[in-house]
């Protein structure tokens, strides 16, 4: 198990219940889908699995155990993420080779000519050309940007990686090829991945696993195959009908 | 005479950029187009152009008749009778396109006071009227901020507020991709019916083939600011001629392929 919600309730200062007894977990080469619409709690479960905020009720485990000050080094460079907007996640001061090096450096992992060979190793394998370190990130479009926070995520070999909606800003091609390469990804290094989205077709292409939200609360969870054909609850039913679809030809 | 019709439309920006170029297309009164683009494909340029609405710096060439006014070139006053009463527009994002510092039932009456020349109590019937037709709670709504509401209730309040004025083209630009997928097929039947029931044109605009097709039968693909492929939405799902449509259809298709059978 690398990261584990247990029995999570989230509550605001203002006295709103974000989360209500969640629990969700991860395991090792896991790709689990976390759906659901505006208000479901899916941005404080990041918050919460990235280490942002603390629960208000129950337990974030890390590896089994709570993430204690002394484990947070050790938790930053296991579970990385990626965002939605690869417009505002990129400084753009700094060049590409800069920028995907830099948890090693916030992190102590390599510096000097160790992270310079880590860096181009995780750029080549998210897709981008040598000559891109050198660059900066208004030189790229967004699905390449994309694939940059995708390299400075895992330029430490991660073993879970968060991403949360990383393919909504993109168009429906580049969208199919970050899912792609997420899941190339995943087949060749065993990255875990958390993929927290409103768009069932993505989760659907990338996911093993669905967890369904709405409200604060786990409505129905099991495998996205199952999920998608046979929803249990009146929520999932509904969520699933209104995906628009093409017609059939 | 056709309601709008564009000729050899070219938009582009000061230095020079083309963002649309040479774009011809007719709609006639009740009728519906849509137009299909990803980002960067002048869709959305292109609806400003129609309406007149170009920022400054972007300069518009060829032709596009309103109701048989040129809207290029022309001057602002030749333009305000235009909006609302022949054209409206429904936009992406409703938090930015409703004014936060005014009440919704202020925002509705406005237009409909303007266009159809109520006052008073008839005034409020027909806000209260144009808030039910978008099935808002006419109680709240009416006294509610924007940031008091919903998204979907701020689209539904701007479509209120676009139709107020009744116009015969309705021009939706992405009128759904801010919202949630169960509040996005209430709004495209909302959409679908009022346009109906008004016998409006519609132009709608949307990067999302599986939307426009369930709002249009014939549509429209853009790619770099030119019309790619024209003709009804099966053929081009089916049969698409131009290598960017075909593209683009076989990611949609693949994507929808991920949620299986119906």
């Amino acid at each position: 198990m690398i990261l584990e919600l247990q029995n999570v309730s989230y509550r605001y200062r203002t006295g709103t219940l974000a989360l209500d007894d969640v629990s969700i977990a991860v395991r090792d080469g896991q790709s689990v889908g976390l759906v659901g619409e505006s208000g479901s709690g899916k941005s404080t479960i990041v918050r919460l699995m990235l280490a942002l905020a603390k629960p208000t009720a129950g337990a974030v485990l890390f590896e089994g155990e709570p993430i204690v000050p002394t484990r947070l080094r050790r938790f930053r460079a296991a579970v990385q993420t990626v965002f939605q907007d690869p417009y505002s996640s990129l400084d753009p001061r700094q060049n590409i080779e800069s920028i995907v090096a830099e948890p090693l450096r916030s992190l102590g992992i390599a510096r000097g000519a160790d992270a310079r060979t880590l860096v181009a190793e995780s750029l080549a394998a998210v897709g981008l050309p040598a000559d891109a370190l050198t660059r900066f990130p208004h030189e790229f479009s967004g699905g390449q940007r994309q694939r940059i926070a995708i390299a400075r995520a895992t330029v430490c070999r991660p073993k879970l990686l968060v991403a949360d909606e990383p393919v909504s800003a993109l168009d429906v091609t580049t969208r199919i090829q970050v899912i792609d390469l997420l899941a190339e990804l995943r087949a060749s290094t065993g990255l875990a991945i958390l993929m927290v989205s409103h768009d069932l077709s993505a989760v659907a292409a990338l996911c093993d696993k669905t967890v369904v939200l709405n409200a604060g609360r786990v409505v129905e969870s099991g495998s996205t195959a199952g999920i998608l054909a046979t929803p249990r609850e009146d929520y999932t039913r509904r969520l699933v009908s209104a995906v628009p679809r093409l017609p059939a030809t | 005479m056709t309601l709008l019709s564009v000729t050899s439309l070219g938009v582009q920006t000061a230095a020079g950029r083309p963002l649309v170029s040479d774009l011809s297309f007719e709609l006639a009164a009740g009728a519906r187009l849509g137009l299909i683009g990803e980002s960067g494909s002048g869709k959305s340029v292109t609806s400003l152009a129609v309406t007149g609405l170009l920022g400054a710096g972007l300069v518009a060439t060829g032709s596009v008749h309103l109701d048989g006014v040129e809207v290029v070139g022309a001057a602002e006053r030749a333009l305000v009778p235009l909006r609302g009463r022949v054209a409206s527009v429904v936009f992406q994002e409703p938090l930015t396109a409703l004014d936060p510092l005014m009440r919704i039932g202020r925002q509705l009456a406005e237009p409909i006071a303007r266009h159809r020349g109520l006052r008073g109590a008839a005034l409020r019937a027909a806000v209260a009227e144009a808030l039910d037709e978008v099935s808002l709670d006419e109680k709240r709504i009416a006294r509610a901020y924007p940031h008091e509401i919903s998204g979907g209730q701020r689209q539904r309040a701007a479509i209120a507020i676009a139709l107020g004025s009744r116009p015969r083209l309705l021009i939706a630009d992405e009128p759904t991709t801010a919202l949630d997928v169960t509040v996005q097929a209430q709004i495209l039947r909302l959409l679908d019916d009022l346009v109906d029931a008004r016998g409006m044109a519609l132009l709608f605009i949307s990067h999302d083939l599986a939307v426009v097709s369930a709002m249009t039968r014939e549509v429209l693909v853009m790619s770099s600011g030119v019309a790619v492929e024209r003709g009804s939405i099966e053929r081009v799902l089916s049969a698409p001629a131009d290598p960017y449509t075909a593209q683009l259809v076989r990611s949609a298709r693949a994507l929808d392929g991920m949620l299986g059978e119906r």
